[in-house]
């Protein structure tokens, strides 16, 4: 492997080699690797916001009854935390860093195949985050629908609903856009010889991600279009007042938005699947279980949308189906967390911080996928739907299945990104903090849903006061956490990173650290298995 | 502009407008299912409300874009037999078509408007819930067809430019290829638009 | 990587497919005539889905597209169809 080296003389992607300078060149560029940056740094921003109003929620729930501000501002502040986690963070989140940083390396390519498209869909995705914070402070107050714009609430509401709606149809535009972007880049541009089951599994997980982004972001754009047409020409699509019919807005939204929820979790999986061999110095165990699991989860993952609506009024034989489909979609996903083990067992183990993120990834997303069987079992839905055990649960998928895992992507390709090192004991540390808080944080909140807390209220009863303590304080730890993270990362004063620093077998690794802004003067050599190290 | 200058991949562009007409058919798609569970539960009230639909207007449309489809097709073999003047010819038949579909379109929703039959009037909300349905659906979709229409006509109008100036010739013609797939989209919408409104009994 | 095979369609072919094409609108319109009740529906995207078949195959050129651009296309109508049969499962039972 090590014979194949690609050592350029050219400067790396870092430095301005075009007519532009600074800035400039960078809001302009069309390189892959400098358009991931560039949704780094506009998710980070995102992120610090999302979290700061995250710890503003968990500081007003320290105790029973109103401490700072009133129910309103909360709904605000829960629905404007959701949308910016959810619809600038973790939907776009590693697909566009690293489907954009590393994929199109992973493959032997120089870039995307529209590069261009490919800026034009970061400028959507800042306009459509723009819209989206626009709608916070103009019309008649920040929308406080939750998320999810349930109507006909959202079409009622006298908040500013339209412009978050149509923040979030710019954002699926993007999204949509960069996945067109990507199949077909992993169709048309992969290295000669490099045949699908030659390619490495983060491109496997990107290609799966991208089919479910062209397919499902359409639906939820079509019924934001609809939410706008009630509220401006009083169409009823979903206002019973007028002959429409609710669930039939709850089916629409999570045809899309259930989809979403893999769109978020097949790239941290792609990527926990990078980051395990690596550092355990082993072939990857079932590569091509891995693989086609990831089209299953797509696959499968479309068609069980139907477990949000169990108690919103669906027919039963509509429940027992997305029922049986739910638990069909836990057995790919149980597949990898198995072969991530075997893979690990008999590994040469190396403990860096990025394998401990992936392990801490393995343990939260199992803790978040089997409670989230609970909700797909009919009788037990009915006893924890819309209680903090919910919330709990997609936490535990979320932040501690896409977000660990993002934090492992950044420590493991930092080094490549920007050729420095960064301190590993500090890292560790701030490993130490996130995973304690965070499962302080949200682990009393299943207990607290199993006894009935329900989610989204801003008040709740005394006997619930302890875990609620517990939460924000490990909220706090997880803020501790984060920023010790960043001042790690952030302080560039680590020895330089030689080209390979892990000891990885895919593409990147042979390009220097950072890369030349043309990856490959010559096409690199495929070889046989994606993950040799024998 | 820093970026590597890569090879021509027309199959790639091609692949890449396919992909995006998997998007549209799931656009129109999620619409098409609000139309389908709302004609489940109002079938009496939406058969009478297509009998409001002049279905002259509704074909004579259905040609206009069935012949627009076939001149485009055309358009394409004409630039690869190097006629560019052909293509010319044919593109603006295509344009042409657009232009008389729009005209009906303007007659049919003027109508409907002279009379306040749209979404939000009094006569509206006075109707039986699945008139006021059917009517919205009719403008929702006529309308989002529309849009899409008039996108499609102004790739139409790039690629004639193209052509005239040579741009677009027998051996670098993809950008009329999407332009005309992206066209023949709007004519499959069309075909099922045609029948579930004006016709639906 | 597949290539590019040049292959041009000739006039008169196209002009055949639209006259196919416009038989089957006039049996569209016709077929409300018809009285067929719960049928006519039916029958009418029986009618569409052969058109939208004949545009895609013909003048959308799939007929000469390479296999797995066929396979996509398949796939995209079959979970679409998917979808629809799974929200019926809510509203014909409710």
């Amino acid at each position: 492997m090590t014979g194949n080296t690609h050592l350029h003389e050219e400067p790396s992607y870092l430095i301005d080699t075009g007519k532009r300078k600074g800035i400039m060149a960078w809001l302009t560029t069309t390189d892959h690797k400098r358009i991931g940056l560039l949704y780094l740094w506009s998710i980070m921003v995102f992120f610090i916001v999302g979290g700061i109003l995250g710890e503003i929620m968990r500081t007003e729930l320290f105790k029973p009854g109103q401490q700072f501000y009133g129910p309103q501002t909360y709904n605000a502040i829960f629905t404007l935390h959701g949308l910016i986690m959810i619809f600038l963070i973790v939907i776009p989140g590693l697909t566009v860093v690293f489907g954009n940083f590393v994929m199109p390396i992973m493959i032997g390519a120089n870039d995307v195949a529209f590069p261009r498209l490919n800026l034009f869909a970061w400028y959507l995705y800042i306009l459509g985050a723009a819209v989206v914070v626009i709608s916070q402070f103009t019309g008649n107050g920040p929308p406080d629908t939750g998320w999810t714009f349930y109507a006909p609430y959202s079409t009622q509401t006298h908040t500013n609903v339209i412009a978050a709606v149509s923040g979030a149809f710019i954002l699926g535009f993007s999204s949509i856009l960069t996945g067109i972007n990507f199949i077909v880049t992993i169709h048309r541009l992969r290295a000669p010889g490099m045949s699908f089951f030659k390619m490495p599994l983060l491109p496997w997980a990107v290609y799966a991600t991208a089919w479910i982004q062209i397919l499902a972001t359409p639906v939820i754009g079509i019924t934001l279009l609809m939410i706008i047409a009630e509220r401006v020409f009083h169409i009823g699509f979903f206002d019973p007042a007028l002959g429409g019919d609710p669930v039939l807005y709850q089916h629409l939204f999570w045809i899309y938005s259930h989809p979403a929820v893999y769109i978020m979790i097949l790239p941290a999986m792609g990527v926990v699947t990078e980051i395990i061999p690596t550092f355990c110095q082993k072939q990857i165990y079932g590569y091509k279980a891995i693989a086609i699991s990831s089209l299953a989860i797509a696959g499968v993952g479309y068609f069980v949308w139907g477990h949000h609506m169990f108690t919103s009024g669906m027919s039963k034989e509509a429940i027992w189906t997305f029922s049986l489909l739910t638990f069909l979609v836990a057995v790919p996903s149980a597949i990898k967390v198995f072969n991530w083990v075997a893979t690990m067992y008999k590994g040469s183990i190396d403990l860096k911080p990025p394998l401990l993120y992936a392990i801490a990834f393995i343990f939260l997303f199992s803790i978040g996928g089997l409670t989230g069987l609970v909700q797909g079992a009919l009788a037990t839905d009915i006893q924890v739907h819309d209680t903090s055990f919910v919330v709990a649960h997609f936490h535990y998928i979320i932040f501690g299945g896409v977000g660990f895992a993002f934090l492992g992507a950044i420590h493991y390709w930092y080094p490549k990104m920007f050729g420095r090192m960064y301190n590993f004991r500090v890292a560790n540390i701030a490993w130490c903090f996130l995973f304690i808080g965070f499962n302080l944080l949200y682990f009393p909140q299943f207990i607290i849903g199993l006894e009935g807390m329900p989610r989204r209220y801003f008040d709740y009863l005394p006997q619930f006061t302890w875990a609620q303590q517990i939460s924000t304080i490990g909220g706090y730890i997880l803020g501790i956490g984060f920023i010790i993270l960043m001042v790690n990362l952030f302080r560039k004063n680590g020895e330089k990173a030689p080209a390979n620093p892990w000891g990885g077998t895919t593409f990147e690794w042979q390009l220097p650290s950072p890369p030349p802004m043309e990856n490959f003067a010559t096409p690199p050599t495929v070889p046989d298995k994606p993950y040799d190290y024998d | 502009m820093d970026h590597i200058e890569m090879q021509r991949d027309d199959v790639g562009a091609k692949l890449g407008m396919w992909v995006f007409i998997f998007t549209e058919i799931l656009l129109f798609g999620g619409l098409f299912l609000v139309y389908a569970v709302m004609r489940h539960r109002y079938s009496a009230d939406f058969h009478q409300g297509s009998l409001q639909l002049n279905t002259f207007i509704g074909a004579l449309n259905t040609v206009v874009l069935l012949i627009s489809s076939m001149t485009v097709a055309m358009s394409i073999t004409a630039v690869q037999k190097k006629d560019n003047r052909k293509a010319t010819i044919l593109l603006c038949i295509t344009l042409l078509c657009a232009a008389i579909f729009l005209v009906d379109k303007y007659f049919e929703w003027g109508h409907k408007i002279s009379i306040m039959l749209y979404p939000g009037t009094d006569l509206m909300q006075s109707l039986k819930h699945g008139y006021i349905l059917f009517f919205s659906l009719y403008f929702f979709m006529t309308g989002l067809h529309m849009l899409h229409l008039v996108i499609g006509a102004v790739i139409l109008v790039v690629a004639l430019t193209k052509v005239r100036m040579g741009l677009i010739n027998n051996e670098h013609y993809v950008l009329l290829e999407n332009g005309g797939l992206y066209w023949h989209l709007v004519d499959l919408i069309w075909i099922f638009l045609f029948p579930l409104l004006y016709l639906v009994t | 990587m597949t290539t590019e095979v040049e292959h041009i369609t000739g006039y008169p072919f196209y002009g055949k497919v639209l006259v196919g094409l416009l038989v089957l609108t006039t049996f569209t319109i016709l077929v409300p005539w018809l009285n067929l009740t719960a049928f006519t529906a039916l029958i009418a995207l029986v009618l569409a889905s052969t058109k939208a078949g004949i545009v895609m195959t013909y003048f959308m050129h799939l007929k000469v597209e390479y296999i797995l651009l066929k396979i996509l296309v398949v796939m995209v109508l079959a979970i679409y169809a998917s979808v629809i049969l799974l929200t019926f499962s809510d509203y014909f039972f409710r």
